[in-house]
């Protein structure tokens, strides 16, 4: 069936800013949506708060809003565009929902707009688990026992029944957010309690418990004629009981017969065809009895899911893109397949080797939270690497997580753990069970004493036993001959672990096996197992015997992405390596990118000329690095658009004779190394705060006194913020000492000058050798000591005076020349009583790059890429790439806010962890507004990132005694506006000497007054409360601000941490109050 | 574990590990590229005298059980597999796949770029290959004594994979109908599917005469699978043209719509690579679905895919075509009761999008018995 005609224009509305649970596989999906209707001369409307998406780029789309997903706002997109259709199914849970919110408000019937992809009933059917479980058990299927209970006392009863422990699944929500398993009553309550908040229709479901179970899910696509394939079968290597995006999962399916799986397999036939998904993708999820086979379904997403880009990744099967040509009416005959160009679309890809995808957690920085994993998402990011062996895929992801403890280790000495103490602690799932599980095997447990701890399937075991038993025969080994080498490189080991297992350096064994010539080779991802020719150069290593790398004539650019996100890198970097990808390619370089994250727009095969899907380290980059050499030529490596991540690599690469493109190894060392750096800021007449390195308390209290409090406090050895403390007295700065670091002078501690209630700035700038480029000066909202990624700014600077601007670009200029920058470079300054201060300089892609580059329409990050290829600025302002000035002009105003995942994390004891901003990055993405004054812009982006800000109602304000002062002017002008103000007795004392009269509530630690008044707390989770804002005291969990954050995240009040946010708060207020937030596309922005 | 050699016949040869029965064994090479099934592949008699390269990487992981033979041996030549699995985790397991090979005297490789090999029969065609574990030969020797072996084109391999006794297996619940079903290296899943739909299924020795068969009052007949070059099958041709006389409804699959065909004076010809695999798409031309569907076949029909074909038995089309390289798949007579396919309804292993062919064939036997 050819296309519908009759769609000439589509709405495709994005996932918005990256969260737990949903991350950039949407922009991912999104972009290749976008793709195929442009290409197909359809007009493209596209809706996402997230500017640090690929497509968000305006060449993507033909009118693209960086504006709320709400279905508000994309009412007012389609009362302004008029589109013939929507597209929902390609932007997670979010765009899902905004879409069922448009059908609801009767916006899709008014303006006769049609969803396609999945309508609202199949969306019902598929996301409603009563209907669900009745469409199982119609075709046949077996759901687990449940009950759907909308009150506690239903949950409570229904527990009775279906005996403890019980799964708790709200409705509606996606990632698992608000699940969990209850043991007891209490735990119940908790559980219940929360996932009755999260789920928009108050309803949750409760669950036999199948814990221990295998799990599987299948991908599944079906098209107008009702033709279904299976794209993918996923495994679970941790069964039931953990959330399949916090499992290591494998693909295809290791430990099923064709029978059984035949049987998933028509399951899923049946249930797509049930729940009437018209065209697109779903994913269905098993748990299957290890012991009797008895299949249970568990659910279904009817769209485009996190596994789905994963399945892609996987297969090269591209599930987003062929969703949406079906969604246009095509059927999966009639669409070719990419990489095999003579087979239809219309099969099943087969795999000849093995996808291990693992989760990436930082539980490192929520350390009040409970580590241990369950139904609730928790992870921020994935690596997926792939083997011709299971062993071989998953040694490669371990090492892709890039965290030195995540490999398999094999120490001489094993008394380190006791077996019983592993197999204790492998029994409650958490970020490093599997590593417990090789060293439990290690130390002598058996395969069945950890199948019995953990339920992990015996065959994994064993594979894992398999590699421990290689490691004791390298340990063993009389020599490392080219037999053991071989069969350790072929199991997955990095020349790494075989140094350490036989007491050599990486770098001996990397030339033992170049000498024995042990090197990798590279196969091609191509859905048929061979079946038919591949034409895209999809590889991943492998120790084997053929190679298929094709010689090239051109040259080639190799660009090294950033691995799995985590927070602080995430899809802003990715964002940053495409652009330069497509920019070479324009230019008629070969493009070859290495990275292993398969949420990302790098990791699709259409991206660059050649994708290699490998860990990031400098073993696997080197031997890309080698394999493409010859196969042609190449003229270097780009290491600084992908984060920290390829940054940490180029010195080794350089050492190893690779070009590094850019900026080189030497100018990144002296950014990152103090005393250079300081000492070329003195040469240049520049001004840092001042600091001082302590190796005792005592020099540390010393420094503290000569530089003078509030000081900024951090171990020496950590990168990234962690365990920053701002103290602001001799005892903090005591505690400090003895809680967060053992102070030594080898591990020494870091004193900074703290400059309080500074204007903090951040610059992006292109620097050539010669000519500056100043991308953009953001000015952040959130005052210094908040994590740069966490606070939201806003561009252009609005409180700088035009000589402070150019004061900034100088001194930007200075030290683009001072550490001698070719590209990109990021500079974090401060603004504190008229002086201007370097915080810090990155001489690479920031995570403001793809923000700037949105509020200014230049694309930064192509212009650094060719700079690192030896374009001048001069040049690429005479192609076009960059404007014939000095800097780049935004357009409109617009504010950046970070996302936080609060609401995912919980203390062991099941209470909230604080809310609290501070100088270590927690938030896991961003949404941009824009608009023409800053308090529209603001509201935009605080109704993308949380939710709408109230414009009307009760606020409560309970400020810290240095808060106080600041918080005067906003809380006049919220009272002029409306708003009823409560306060806790200070900060309402404090206003009333103001002129503010506001009422009083009592803070939690005073308990409930005489008459029964009530506490701030009881206030909170009364749901009178519409707006609060509480700053903390300090740093740690002040239990009265901790009690009130907490609350307001788990009953998704707004919550304001920051003086200077609640200013910003009162400005968004203001302009909601004056009425109707506008909308304008980015085009007509850039016009 | 020693050393063991896939030596084909154009000279190339993979080194390996030994795996299951050590020894020579010679044979088609062939790849099949089912991520499950490995089970139902090495029993399925169609494998006869095939080295089979099983592309997925890691083979064995399930072991073996009792209920998913396709028949009662092994009858793949030789089987080339990348990672065995050293154990076997499955509720359903009756033991470990190795033990089984080794007592069916299978010779094995393991440890090959099963990959490498699989590019090179694609690229050179399916051809000679032995595998030598454990033997202590020079590669010439090897090469020299692959191409001594003999090669598929022209086998006659039926009369090695028939019953030589008819039995019978019963239809489950009541009985609707009676087929004979001829031999040709029939699948355990077959006359299970028919049965599953009301009919006893008489399973014949190929070999059976049209009286033999008459002789049980068939309501139909099923020409099964099988191993080897339809252009040698000139006797059962011949017997399925008096079948096509006799009016009686026909179905055949795989090697018994290649029989089909030749009956109504179509040729075969050989497949450079050939289908096996469990996710080949096949279009329907009536309904203009696609199912996906369990392949194995290095013969194919040389028939018209377009339009209406004339035959002594009155006319036919060809009914479905494979969507990735447009070989005929599918074919039936529009006035006789006759209709075939070239893969496997039956699946075992593979997906059960075609079972339906199964109630093409009932509705056949009940257009024809109210006729009659």
């Amino acid at each position: 069936m050819p296309r519908d005609e009759s769609i000439k224009s589509v709405l495709v509305i994005g996932s918005g800013p990256i969260v737990i649970g949903q991350a950039c596989e949407f922009d991912y999906s999104g972009t290749q949506a976008c793709r195929v209707l442009r290409a197909e001369g359809i007009r493209v409307i596209l809706v996402n708060s997230n500017p640090a998406t690929i497509m968000t780029d305006p060449e993507f789309a033909d009118a693209t809003y960086i504006e709320p997903i709400t279905p508000e706002f994309l009412e007012k997109v389609i009362d302004k565009e008029r589109p013939d259709a929507v597209l929902a199914t390609l932007g997670g849970q979010t765009a899902l929902n905004a879409a069922i919110g448009l059908h609801e408000r009767g916006t899709l019937a008014r303006y006769g707009v049609k969803l396609i992809g999945a309508d609202v009933d199949a969306i019902e059917r598929g996301e409603n688990r009563e209907l669900f479980r009745e469409i199982v058990a119609k075709v046949g299927g077996e759901s687990s026992k449940s009950i759907i209970c909308h009150t506690m006392e239903q949950c409570l009863s229904a527990a009775e029944v279906l005996h403890y422990p019980v799964v708790v699944r709200p409705s509606f929500t996606m990632g698992g957010l608000g699940s969990g398993i209850a043991f007891d009553r209490s735990e119940l309550e908790q559980i219940a309690g929360a996932g009755l908040r999260h789920s928009p229709t108050s309803e949750v479901l409760l669950e036999e418990s199948i814990i221990g179970w295998k799990e599987y899910e299948l991908e599944v696509m079906r098209d107008r004629n009702d033709n279904v394939v299976i794209v993918c079968s996923i495994e679970n290597i941790d069964p039931m009981g953990v959330h399949t995006g916090d499992s290591i999962t494998v693909a295809p399916a290791m430990t099923l017969t064709d029978v059984e799986f035949q049987k998933l397999r028509n399951l899923s036939l049946l249930i797509i065809r049930e729940v009437g998904v018209d065209t697109g993708g779903c994913n269905i999820q098993f748990a299957v009895h290890p012991d009797t086979g008895r299949i249970i379904v568990i659910e279904m997403n009817p769209r485009v899911s996190r596994s789905s880009a994963l399945a892609s990744k996987a297969t090269g099967f591209p599930i987003a893109k062929i969703a949406t040509k079906l969604a246009i009416g095509y059927t999966l005959d009639e669409i070719q397949n990419d990489i095999t160009k003579v087979t239809p679309a219309s099969f099943e890809p087969t795999l000849d080797y093995v996808v291990v995808k693992m989760p990436r957690f930082t539980f490192e920085k929520f350390p009040d939270a409970d580590p241990r994993l369950t139904t609730t998402m928790k992870s921020v990011g994935e690596a997926m690497a792939i083997g011709r062996s299971f062993s071989e895929a998953l040694q490669k992801a371990m090492r892709s997580l890039e965290r030195k403890e995540a490999p398999f280790s094999f120490p001489a000495s094993t008394s380190e753990h006791s077996k019983e103490e592993l197999l204790r602690s492998m029994a409650i799932p958490t970020e490093y069970r599997l590593k417990e599980v090789q060293q439990g095997l290690w130390v002598g447990a058996t395969i069945d004493e950890v199948y019995q701890a953990t339920r992990i399937d015996r065959w994994y075991l064993n594979q894992i036993e398999e590699i421990n038993q290689a490691a004791r025969d390298l340990a063993l080994a009389i020599e490392l001959d080219l037999d053991s080498l071989k069969q350790a490189k072929s199991l997955g080991f990095s020349d790494l672990q075989i140094a350490q297992i036989r007491g050599l350096s990486q770098d001996d064994v990397r030339k033992l096996r170049h000498r024995l010539n042990i090197r990798p080779v590279y196969k091609t991802v191509d859905t048929c197992a061979a079946e038919f020719e591949a034409f895209t150069p999809y590889h991943y290593s492998s120790y084997e015997e053929e190679t298929e790398v094709r010689p090239r004539t051109k040259p080639a650019v190799i660009i090294l992405g950033s691995g799995p996100n985590r927070i602080g890198q995430g899809i802003e970097f990715d964002y940053s390596c495409v652009h330069a990808s497509f920019e070479l390619r324009r230019m008629d370089f070969e493009t070859v990118m290495i990275n292993c994250n398969p949420e990302t727009v790098s990791t699709d095969y259409d991206t660059s000329d050649r994708l290699y899907f490998e860990p990031l380290t400098l073993e696997d980059v080197l031997e890309v690095i080698h394999a493409e050499t010859l196969a042609g030529p190449v003229l270097g490596v780009i290491t600084q658009l992908g984060g920290q991540t390829p940054m940490s690599l180029a010195a080794g690469l350089k050492d190893a004779g690779v070009t590094i493109l850019g900026t080189s190894p030497e100018a990144i060392n002296m950014a990152e190394e103090r005393g250079a750096f300081g000492s070329m800021l003195a040469e240049k007449g520049l001004t840092a705060p001042s600091y001082g390195m302590a190796s005792t308390h005592q020099e540390a209290l010393d420094i503290a006194h000569r530089i003078g409090y509030p000081v900024l406090v951090r171990p020496s050895f950590v990168l990234g913020g962690r365990g920053m403390e701002i103290v602001y007295d001799d005892s903090s700065l005591g505690g400090f000492i003895s809680r967060a670091t053992d102070i030594t002078p080898d591990h020494p501690v870091l004193v900074d000058r703290f400059l309080d209630s500074a204007i903090e700035i951040d610059v992006d700038a292109l620097f050539d050798g010669e000519e500056l480029f100043l991308g953009g000066v953001m000015e952040h909202i959130e005052e210094a000591g908040i994590h740069s990624g966490d606070s939201a700014c806003v561009i252009p600077a609005m409180t700088l005076t035009p000589d402070q601007n150019e004061e900034i670009r100088i001194a930007t200029l200075k030290i683009a020349q001072g550490v001698d920058v070719r590209g990109l470079i990021n500079i974090q300054f401060a603004m504190a009583e008229g002086v201007l201060y370097v915080l810090e300089a990155n001489p690479r892609a920031s995570r403001t790059v793809p923000f700037v580059s949105k509020a200014t329409g230049v694309q930064l990050a192509k212009a650094a890429a060719r700079i690192a290829t030896g374009t001048t600025i001069a040049e690429l302002k005479t192609e076009g790439i960059l404007p014939n000035s000095q800097s780049a002009t935004p357009r409109g105003v617009c504010v950046k806010e970070a996302v936080l995942p609060w609401n995912r994390f919980r203390r062991s004891d099941g209470r909230g962890v604080d809310a609290v901003l501070g100088p270590e990055m927690r938030s896991t993405g961003e949404v941009m507004g824009i608009a023409a004054t800053f308090g529209e812009s603001y509201a935009k982006s605080q109704i993308s990132a949380f939710g709408p800000l109230p414009s009307s109602g009760k606020v409560f304000i309970s400020l810290a005694s240095k808060d106080k002062k600041y918080g005067v002017a906003p809380a006049r002008a919220l009272q002029a506006l409306g708003f009823q103000l409560i306060c806790t007795a200070g900060t309402a004392a404090f206003f009333a000497e103001n002129g503010i009269t506001t009422a009083m509530v009592r803070k939690n630690s005073e308990g409930p007054g005489l008459f029964g008044e009530r506490t701030a707390v009881e206030l909170i989770n009364s749901g009178e409360l519409d707006l609060i804002i509480n700053t903390p005291v300090g740093r740690g969990t002040r239990q009265d601000g901790w009690l009130i954050r907490t609350a307001a995240v788990q009953r998704s009040i707004p919550c304001i941490t920051t003086t200077a946010g609640f200013s910003a708060a009162v400005e968004g207020i203001a302009a909601l109050q004056k009425g109707d937030l506008g909308v304008k596309s980015i085009q007509e922005w850039l016009l | 574990m020693s050393k063991a050699f896939l030596v084909l016949d154009d000279g190339r040869i993979f080194e390996g590990k030994s795996w299951a029965a050590t020894g020579k064994t010679f044979g088609e090479a062939v790849f099949a590229t089912g991520m499950t099934g490995y089970q139902e592949t090495l029993t399925d008699p169609s494998y006869h005298k095939q080295v089979v390269v099983m592309t997925a990487p890691h083979i064995g992981n399930t072991g073996v059980n009792k209920q998913d033979n396709e028949s009662s041996k092994i009858w793949v030549a030789g089987f080339a597999v990348r990672n065995p699995s050293s154990v076997t985790s499955n509720w359903r397991s009756n033991g470990s796949l190795e033990q089984e090979l080794i007592d069916q005297g299978i010779v094995c490789i393991q440890g090959v770029d099963t990959r490498a090999i699989t590019r090179h029969l694609r690229d050179r065609g399916a051809m000679r290959v032995g595998i030598f574990s454990g033997c202590d030969m020079t590669r010439e020797a090897m090469v020299i004594e692959v191409r001594k072996s003999p090669a598929m084109t022209g086998a006659f391999l039926t009369a090695d994979v028939s019953t030589p006794k008819p039995y019978v297996v019963k239809a489950k619940g009541a009985k609707k109908f009676t087929v004979a079903a001829l031999d040709l290296g029939i699948k355990a899943a077959t006359p299970r599917s028919l049965s599953e739909r009301g009919v006893e299924v008489h399973v014949m020795p190929f070999d059976s005469s049209f009286e033999d068969i008459m002789a049980i009052h068939p309501d139909g007949v099923f020409l099964s699978n099988g191993p080897g070059d339809p252009s040698v099958m000139d006797d059962v041709v011949e017997k399925v043209r008096q079948l096509l006389n006799a009016q009686i409804p026909l179905f055949g699959i795989c090697f018994g719509h290649q029989i089909l065909g030749r009956a109504l004076g179509f040729s075969t010809y050989k497949l450079a690579f050939g289908h096996r695999g469990i996710n080949q798409p096949v279009m329907d031309k009536t309904t203009r679905k696609v199912e996906i569907t369990a392949h194995n076949h290095g013969f194919a029909l040389q028939a018209p895919v377009e339009g209406i074909f004339s035959t002594v038995y009155g006319r036919g089309e060809v009914t479905h075509f494979s969507l990735n390289d447009n070989v005929v798949e599918g074919l039936q007579l529009l006035d006789a009761p006759a209709f075939s396919v070239q893969y496997h309804p039956e699946a075992g292993a593979g997906p059960h999008d075609a079972a339906y062919l199964f109630d093409r064939f009932v509705n056949l036997m009940e257009k024809q018995a109210v006729m009659l």
